[in-house]
């Protein structure tokens, strides 16, 4: 029970990409065409704000429920990991239409053809991890 | 209630996802959806194969439970809280998308070209999905993050390899649906 919270704002954040429509194919390809600015504001709002909330996090003015101070993790350095595995993910985004959030949003909509992108995905990470001791990072 | 049934614009949506992020770290935790296809990769029992996968999904359970509210939050929304179903894409992409063959650009959320049963079964389609799939799995470990890992909360914490790896989601995104997409449809 006491990880019921996590069930809930998974909810919250289900019905946030929802009615924002990101988890529309079509968004995704208007913003590869910047012919909208609706997903770079989506998006550039998050960050925006989030770049102060993580100002508020390093001061210890939020605190996690514990009264711990919130310590973000630094993300793994590695140029070509990055950016090679960043264009891999970009030609599957664009072409699928959907990140992995919305992936399983688009489960959740009853979309049938969805449980084959969500299988990809799954061998996808399987196989990157099989193989990654051959890959550049 | 009027509010909650229309699309909610960029400058609701963007704060709202700041605000799970807020939330998930205020309980302890972290925001990444991505990961959670390693855990689910384990859980299946890849670590038969590959000795990553043999780590302790247990302690994920937080984050699959986030994924299983993400999937409910999605049920929930389609059946009450948007009845209208059409996306207001540009005008312009309606015509770019026409002329590529897909017919009536955001009259529903995904395309039929694409996601409908017909496309589904058959064997160019079902290739198209299941390689977009793959891409997305395979490229969101290999960068270490997708969207949510990089492009919200790394970009947010000034992280550079975010930055490369958001840079590396719009380089392949546009090859994608500049080059690749006038061959591939």
């Amino acid at each position: 029970m006491k990880q019921l919270k996590f069930l809930l704002v998974g909810v919250l954040f289900g019905i946030i990409l929802s009615k924002a429509e990101v988890i529309s194919w079509y968004r995704i390809y208007e913003m590869f065409k910047f012919q909208s600015f609706h997903m770079y504001g989506v998006i550039g709002g998050a960050v925006a704000l989030g770049i102060i909330v993580m100002i508020l996090f390093k001061k210890g003015i939020i605190k996690t429920y514990l009264g711990d101070t919130i310590k973000v993790a630094p993300k793994r350095k590695g140029f070509k990991g990055n950016l090679f595995g960043g264009i891999i993910f970009g030609l599957g985004w664009a072409l699928a239409g959907a990140c992995p959030g919305p992936m399983f949003i688009l489960l959740g909509r009853g979309a049938v053809a969805i449980t084959v992108v969500l299988f990809g995905a799954l061998l996808g990470a399987f196989l990157y991890h099989a193989l990654k001791k051959f890959l550049p990072h | 209630m009027d509010f909650i049934l229309q699309p909610w614009p960029w400058y609701v949506a963007g704060p709202l996802i700041t605000l799970v992020m807020l939330l998930l770290f205020y309980f302890g935790k972290k925001f990444g959806v991505s990961s959670n296809l390693e855990t689910i990769c384990a859980i299946g029992g890849a670590g038969k194969l590959v000795d990553f996968f043999k780590f302790d999904w247990r302690e994920n359970t937080w984050n699959l439970l986030f994924i299983l509210g993400v999937i409910i939050g999605g049920f929930v929304t389609y059946q009450w809280l948007s009845p209208d179903k059409t996306v207001a894409i540009n005008p312009q992409t309606v015509q770019d998308l026409s002329e590529l063959g897909f017919q009536h650009a955001g009259a529903q959320y995904l395309p039929d070209e694409i996601y409908g049963l017909n496309a589904m079964f058959s064997l160019k389609g079902f290739l198209i999905l299941l390689v977009g799939g793959m891409l997305v799995g395979f490229g969101s470990r290999y960068a270490g993050g997708c969207t949510s890992g990089h492009g919200i909360v790394g970009l947010s914490n000034l992280e550079l390899p975010s930055l490369i790896s958001v840079i590396g989601f719009f380089i392949g995104g546009l090859i994608m649906t500049w080059l690749l997409f006038p061959i591939i449809f």
